[in-house]
């Protein structure tokens, strides 16, 4: 594999919400506007990347039967760092995201890219995979958050867009819109690739 | 007292409740609930451990954290105390009930990551509760997330047998079902 697919495997082809499904909680959580997808797809990102290069850089050092409770360790200081961080320089963004800041601790894809890229692979391979899997990650928030922001206060980043600002419908930026949202997409997604294969 | 107690409980069950409101704990919510046998499983364990993560996370908060002014080390204690206690939980339910372990099976270890479990922990301490009132939330969370849970095993068992189009088989419709769900729990709000 070169390292430009390491790198953009996760974009598309191995997304890893709408593929792997998982880190699903702030997915939806954190979906209902562009604003907040994007501090969360940052957050994650800096956190994935921390961890999947000090995983990779200790992998040969860490006994095989404790090093899930280390890689959480690994994974708790970056959230802690980019949770204070958030805290400091933009405390709107830390209040909206709330408690899905210290959550990302348990977002499995962190966990997962630990675990399943980074004890086996060098750490330039790990740091390209972070950073793909995070702007994946991204994305599939961004995409999610479009259509939940659009349809349900007519805004995109804050800003008014005429006609759907209207009559909007508030149930879109609520829990039962995105997992309506969500369910759509990935059906969306599932059809593409059955029509390419 | 006794009523705030209990509107604590029921805000926790119904109005706020974990997966359907506040969206935490969906792998498990997704992932257990093709089968009612396997959810009931779960779902017990899921409210076994919240209850204990709430209480233990709580004393340490009060007694350890605030004490020494520690409290930026809350997200790596807290994750470490609930997959302590996860693994405690597993022993002892292995020696004293082997037939509720093999029920679980992979479930059990499977709780250290559910953020049901740390985002209860985390919700105790910023909403400023005591002890007491902190083992209710996190009870009356864990009880949410096994009714939620339950319910979706049971419409899954059904949405088995229907004929829906191939996309949307699996994930898809479960999360469409789950919106549907969460529409009619939005139903609760201003029960207390």
């Amino acid at each position: 594999m070169t390292m430009m697919q390491q790198l953009t495997k996760g974009f598309w082809k191995e997304n890893p919400i709408f593929v792997i499904s998982l880190g699903l909680c702030p997915t939806i959580a954190v979906s209902s506007s562009m604003t907040n997808a994007i501090g969360m797809g940052i957050a994650a990102t800096f956190v994935l990347i921390g961890s999947n290069l000090f995983i990779s850089l200790m992998r040969s050092i860490v006994p095989d039967k404790i090093r899930i409770p280390v890689f959480i360790v690994v994974i708790a200081t970056f959230v802690t760092i980019i949770d204070k961080l958030i805290a400091a320089f933009s405390p709107a963004l830390s209040a909206s995201l709330g408690i899905f800041i210290p959550l990302i601790v348990v977002n499995c894809i962190i966990l997962g890219r630990a675990e399943a890229f980074a004890c086996k692979n060098g750490p330039v391979d790990s740091i390209l995979d972070a950073i793909g899997m995070g702007t994946g990650f991204t994305l599939a928030l961004l995409l999610i958050a479009f259509f939940r922001e659009l349809l349900g206060e007519g805004k995109l980043f804050g800003h008014v867009i005429p006609f759907f600002s209207s009559d909007p419908a508030l149930i879109m930026i609520m829990a039962p819109g995105g997992f309506i949202i969500f369910g759509l997409l990935i059906a969306l997604k599932r059809h593409m690739d059955s029509k390419g294969a | 007292m006794t009523s705030a107690l209990i509107s604590i409980f029921i805000v926790a069950v119904f109005i706020e409740n974990f997966v359907l409101n506040k969206i935490l704990g969906l792998c498990p919510f997704i992932g257990v609930s093709n089968k009612l046998d396997s959810a009931v499983g779960m779902g017990t364990a899921v409210t076994f451990v919240m209850l204990m993560a709430g209480v233990t996370t709580w004393a340490i908060q009060a007694f350890i954290l605030v004490p020494f002014k520690l409290e930026y080390l809350q997200t790596i204690s807290f994750i470490l105390v609930i997959a302590a206690l996860v693994q405690f939980v597993e022993m002892v339910v292995k020696k004293t009930a082997p037939a509720l372990y093999q029920a679980l099976g992979v479930f059990l270890p499977l709780i250290t990551t559910n953020c049901a479990v740390l985002g209860v922990a985390l919700l105790n301490i910023k909403k400023g509760y005591g002890l007491v009132e902190s083992a209710v939330n996190s009870f009356g969370g864990g009880i949410g997330f096994f009714f939620a849970l339950i319910l979706m095993a049971g419409i899954r068992e059904r949405l088995d047998v229907s004929e829906i189009p191939t996309t949307m088989k699996g994930p898809p419709i479960a999360f469409i079902t789950a919106g549907l769900l969460a529409i009619a729990f939005m139903g609760f709000s201003g029960l207390v």
